[in-house]
């Protein structure tokens, strides 16, 4: 397989006019992917912008609604990530998908092991082990389990078994999430050994710098759609961080002017948790919003799960209206009349099979203790309130709240804990994945909740919202704070060059 | 270096070494080679059936059919070769493939129903229990000149006599640490019991794997019934109650992780050993009671589980610090 | 948004095969329903039952939570074996019979605490945690017994199992009136939401402010307790502690009647009533084989033709089955997104 030259004629891998819908949302409206042998193509957009739909239809994981994928001259149609791997793509997920119980020869012939008779030739089986990874710059013990190597050979270990069974295409999704830089220094010399081997690589990242070192070309997806596709070396950073962020035009919303904040209610100091997020310094005000602004793995959600104690910080402190509060679970901070709607409302939010009712009133319940019950008559009311104040679409208040649509979730999340009256309001990503009605009606709610004296913090992806409600913009890069924008410096363009500029620099 | 998957067998090992070492203080008479060869003899249906249970268990599973499974083999032996003129090797084939496809049916019913394999054994338990019943509820004696041709085999070793049903129990061991650790088979088994998913993602045959770790384990079920109707010469359908709990527990002490994906089939053989010498201590020593047994292994069973957790523990610190190191590096690059 | 019309419709199915299994009894034994008064007592088949399926009945109020926030206790005959073997050693000790419940209830609780322990704090699977006891439990009752079946002559403590209270046998009165207490606590504090919650997501339900660690060894308390009561009962229905036969494999009936009950074994909604419906269905069911003279060995494999039948309509693949039958259907159902609810996941 070595023969295969870059060339431009023949793309190694023609993706035409892909399409997926999920019920209520399209995934991908008629996407199109060139690569081309010995490229390195990188897949760039925020969450929800389709990477990972249009990832899981290359390798099979989902059917696609519409499209063709043309593979080195012939049309494929995987029907499962098995299928795929055989004709050639292979996958490499950002959690690392082999077998740590296993050793790392174990895991990289699983399924194929050299054999002698009926037995497994496991000294051949090592040795071969050993040359392949000697072959990507490993020397390492093929015989020890998987989990006794760090993370980052664990991926090579990992790519190793794909191209070893694929050959054609490696797609490596969010590979370097959890590295270092050393080890993103060796994970970009394999990347590199093998696009000259003629394998075409497509690279998923949301880290812009390993963008600009590793890939020739780059294709932006946002909301489903392609935004562009273009030859990295000649855009800048900051092109690629306005197509990615995009203006949503549909979402256009006025800034207004605000009056100014009250006092302040919550101050964080020096508040980390080491390998998640650096130390920072936070004042959230009444009567105002502060944004937390950044590109994904900036350390957005990072800090708002600081702030409620979903994971106890290493080291800072929490003062709220001047006196020390310790906040080391939820419990504690829900006492404090703290509300954080999660980012991810499927895993971290809805108790799906549970009624919208008890969805509603859980956090409240829980705050009062189980022993102290809410009366049937009261439950009822506090619902019917939210439902009409928020416009929560649904049959009824006892359907499992899983069958309401996102956006309607992402109410009834927010109905949950509005009915603690909170003091302090945590928003991750309050409209991700939500339609536009809906996504109009939060950002009134959220201006309507400054209005009436509460204190929020919202964490977005999306500039324009960011905008609309924020009295004050705090931009993240790095998992540390790097710029705060005030008043009328909040703009779509300001933020961008926050996020961006330091980059460039660089 | 020692590896820490290796641990807790070499823990078992260590508490073997050390309850022999103590058995023998105590009462100088249990190393004599006729306790090991009774120690073989006695614990030999149990340790064949318990080789099955670590297949199961390392895939992640659980099998409560296995004793019901040996009382039915035990009573179908019984029944055939009362009523018919079958030879007995005819009928150990025939209860063999019975017991086999007995299993084999439930890892269907796991996998193709999607549901926990703890209800699936448990109605595999009941059924096979109450065929057992419906074949009769009486002890039936086995009365054949083959049996006794195999009961009478036997291997003398310093007066000791170590007996067919041994030597069957020992071999089904190595047989079973060859598939387990040599065979593609035996490789699935681990890969299902590292993580489903992702040994789906990576091409297991999930339903053929399976289907194959129940079939095994039934079958050897089925043979630990044929090695316990040669042992008590007799059918009876109430015996062997619970002997799924002590298969666990041997499995356990043996130091395969409950949870499955770590383990060793031959740890399983030292915690069968284990657990008969604590039953021949309590005998030596006379005054002990019975149930102190039960009591003893519990408590091997619980060191056993935190044992195991305390390993994860320790890994997922380790991960931890790995991970604080790797925060660092990034500080510095930006 | 009356909960009655649901509650009928949540346990109907146990409604309608218990009904077959009473009709399946009446079909073998005429008589089946004819309830006597004699001697202050009420004697009948149908009361047998009720009397009968106590044990399994009293196992099955806790298991069900435990079940419910996707747990499980294998332990509950062990307890029911050392609880009983307490009380027993109790009243031979020369005290009275209520010394002796208190002293069952509180060995019972230990033992429930020592397995929420395990889980909530440990972090140890249940089942792999209670196994411990399961194990352990029978050799500890018979120390406490010293290895004899320990018979008493505690008129109090025999009451409790062969007694009557208004005529009424006193297990029957047990079993309902605590099924009757806990499901009214569940259900009218806010303890059987959040039980629900956990089960059902804990990390939400973390996120939300619930103390899922005390709610856990709560539950395993609980069952313990039950547990503790089951054990009492069996020993003064036989007037002696047998530890090695007492509750022998009650915790898989138990399991089973929850399971009958339409409860999740992965946790989830639960419903103590509808548990309680599967125990008299596994008792309706012993009493047709024990009325119509079949062998009682064909109890087992009915049993496991329950559950057969029960795992073949839980599995989520014949959801699938059903769905995709009615899908092809004229009407598409607004239940369109119930399918598969987890691909809406990467929007």
């Amino acid at each position: 397989m070595n023969d295969m030259t870059p060339s431009l004629a023949a793309p190694m891998l023609h993706a035409r006019g892909i399409s997926k819908f999920f019920p209520g949302t399209i995934a991908l409206d008629d996407v199109e992917l060139v690569l081309h042998a010995g490229e390195v193509h990188a897949l760039l957009g925020e969450n929800g912008a389709g990477k990972s739909t249009l990832i899981k239809c290359l390798t099979g994981a989902y059917r696609r609604d519409g499209g063709v994928i043309i593979l080195d001259g012939a049309e494929v149609a995987p029907e499962s990530t098995a299928a795929s791997q055989k004709l050639g793509i292979g996958t490499v997920y950002q959690e690392v998908n082999l077998l740590p119980n296993l050793t790392v020869a174990e895991n990289l012939f699983l399924g194929r092991q050299p054999m002698r008779g009926p037995f497994l030739a496991r000294r051949k089986m090592n040795a071969e082990a050993r040359d392949v990874l000697a072959s990507y710059g490993l020397d390492i013990d093929p015989a020890e389990p998987l989990s006794a190597y760090s993370v980052a050979i664990q991926q090579v270990v990992a790519i190793a078994r794909a191209v070893e069974m694929s050959g054609k295409v490696l797609i490596l999704d969010e590979p370097t999430a959890s590295l270092d830089r050393d080890e993103v220094a060796l994970l970009f010399g394999v990347i590199r050994q093998l696009t000259a081997r003629g394998l075409a690589v497509v690279f998923v990242t949301h880290f812009l710098d390993q963008v600009f070192e590793i890939s020739d070309r780059a294709t932006i997806l946002r909301n489903g759609r392609i935004v562009d596709s273009c030859i990295i070396r000649d855009v800048t950073q900051r092109d690629v961080v306005t197509m990615m962020l995009g203006r949503q035009l549909e979402s256009r919303v006025e800034r207004k002017t605000v009056a100014p904040a009250g006092k302040a209610l919550v101050e964080f100091k020096g508040l980390t948790k080491r390998g998640m997020i650096e130390p920072f310094d936070l004042t959230v005000h009444e009567g105002e919003v502060v944004g937390l602004a950044g590109l994904l793995g900036s350390g957005r959600s990072e800090t708002c799960n600081l702030i409620f104690g979903v994971v106890a910080a290493d080291e800072g402190e929490t003062h709220l209206r001047g006196q020390p509060v310790s906040i080391n679970r939820p419990r504690d901070a829900v006492a404090q009349r703290f509300a954080l709607c999660p980012e991810d409302r499927k895993v971290d939010g809805i108790v799906g099979d549970l009624s919208v009712r008890d969805n509603i009133i859980i956090a409240l319940q829980a705050r009062q203790g189980w022993m102290k019950p809410i009366p049937r008559a009261k439950v009822q009311e506090i619902a019917e309130r939210y439902v009409r104040a928020l416009d929560i679409r649904l049959a009824s208040l006892d359907m499992p709240i899983r069958l309401l649509s996102g956006g309607n979730q992402q109410k009834a999340l927010l109905a949950r804990w509005l009915a603690t009256n909170p003091d302090f309001l945590i928003l991750d990503e309050p409209t991700r994945g939500i339609d536009v009605g809906a996504h109009a009606e939060i950002i009134a709610l959220i201006d309507q909740l400054r209005a009436d004296g509460m204190a929020l913090l919202v964490a977005s992806s999306e500039l324009e919202e960011l905008v609309a409600y924020s009295t004050r913009v705090i931009v993240l890069r790095d998992r540390k704070q790097v710029g705060e924008l005030n008043g009328d410096e909040i703009t779509p363009d300001n933020i961008v060059r926050a996020i961006a500029d330091e980059k460039e620099d660089a | 270096m020692i590896r820490a998957t290796h641990l807790p067998l070499l823990v078992t090992l260590g508490t073997f070494v050390l309850a022999y070492a103590l058995c023998g203080y105590a009462y100088p008479a249990m190393l004599s080679t006729r306790v090991i060869a009774n120690l073989l003899t006695d614990n030999a249906f149990i340790g064949i059936a318990a080789v099955g249970m670590t297949f199961v268990i390392l895939s992640g599973g659980i099998d409560l059919s296995i004793g019901s499974i040996i009382a039915f083999t035990g009573v179908f032996l019984a029944v055939i070769l009362r009523d018919t003129s079958l030879h007995p090797l005819v009928a150990f084939a025939i209860v063999l493939a019975l017991t086999t496809c007995f299993g084999a049916a439930m890892g269907a019913t796991i996998h193709y129903l999607e549901m926990p394999p703890f209800i699936v054994t448990l109605a595999g338990m009941f059924l096979a229990r109450g065929a057992a019943y419906v074949l009769s509820t009486e002890s039936v004696p086995i009365t054949h000149e083959f049996y006794d041709t195999l009961q009478g085999l036997y291997w003398k070793v310093d007066g000791a006599r170590f007996r067919l049903i041994g030597g069957v129990m020992v071999l089904t061991f190595i047989a079973g640490i060859l598939i387990a650790h040599r065979t593609r088979f035996g490789q699935n088994v681990y890969a299902l019991g590292g993580g489903e998913q992702a040994a789906k993602l990576m091409g297991v045959p999930v339903a053929q794997t399976t289907i194959g770790i129940y079939a095994l384990s039934g079958g050897l079920a089925g043979l630990s019934g044929i090695v316990f109707s040669l042992y008590t010469s007799a059918g009876y359908s109430l015996a062997t109650v619970g002997v799924e709990l002590d298969a666990i527990a041997a499995v356990v002490i043996g130091g395969t992780l409950l949870t499955g994906g770590y383990g060793f089939v031959a740890g399983t053989f030292f915690g069968i050993l284990i657990m008969g010498l604590i039953q021949t201590y309590i005998v030596f020593d006379g005054t002990l009671s019975s149930w102190w047994t039960k009591i003893v292994i519990g408590g091997l069973l619980f060191a056993f589980i935190l044992l195991q957790k305390g390993l994860m523990w320790a890994t997922q610190a380790k991960a931890g610090q790995a991970k604080r190191k790797k925060a660092t590096g990034f500080a510095a690059h930006s | 948004m009356g909960p009655k019309p649901s509650l009928l419709k949540r346990i109907l199915p146990q409604l309608i095969i218990l009904a077959a299994a009473l009709l399946l009894n009446v079909i073998v034994f005429p008589d089946f329903f004819q309830i006597d008064f004699r001697n202050g007592r009420l004697f009948g088949n149908l009361i047998d039952v009720l009397n009968r399926g106590a044990p399994v009945a009293l196992l099955c109020i806790g298991m069900t939570l435990v079940i419910a926030t996707k747990g499980i206790d294998l332990s509950v005959g062990a307890v029911m074996a050392i609880s009983g073997a307490v009380a027993a050693s109790t009243v031979v000790e020369g005290h009275g019979w209520g010394t002796a419940l208190l002293a069952a209830l509180l060995a019972g609780g230990l033992c429930g605490l020592w397995n929420g322990f395990l889980v909530a704090v440990l972090r140890i699977q249940p089942i792999v945690a209670t196994l411990v006891l399961m194990v352990a439990g029978r050799g500890i009752a018979q120390l406490v017994t010293e290895g004899k079946i320990l018979t008493f002559s505690n008129e109090g403590l025999i009451q409790l199992g062969s007694g009557t209270v208004f005529g009424l046998p006193t297990p029957i009165l047990i079993w309902v009136v605590l099924g009757a207490l806990v499901t009214f606590v569940v259900r009218r504090s806010a303890l059987g939401m959040l039980i629900e919650a956990i089960g059902i997501n804990e990390r939400s339900s973390r996120l939300a402010g619930i103390n899922s660690r005390v709610l856990l060894v709560c539950v395993y308390l609980l069952t313990g307790l039950c547990a503790a009561l089951a054990g009492v009962i069996v020993a003064a229905d036989i007037k002696g502690a047998d530890a090695n036969n007492a509750g022998l494999w009650l915790e898989l009936d138990a399991i089973l009647a929850v399971v009958i009950g339409g409860n999740s074994l992965l946790g989830g909604r639960f419903s103590i009533v509808a548990s309680l419906l599967g125990a008299l269905i596994i008792q309706s069911i012993n009493s047709v084989i024990l009325l119509s003279g079949m062998p009682p060995e064909f109890n087992l494999v009915i049993k496991a033709a329950l559950i057969l039948t029960i795992l073949v309509i839980q599995s989520p693949r014949m959801g699938n089955l059903i769905y995709l039958i009615r899908a092809t259907g004229p009407q598409p159902q607004p239940e369109a997104t119930r399918a598969r609810p987890k691909k809406e996941a990467t929007q």
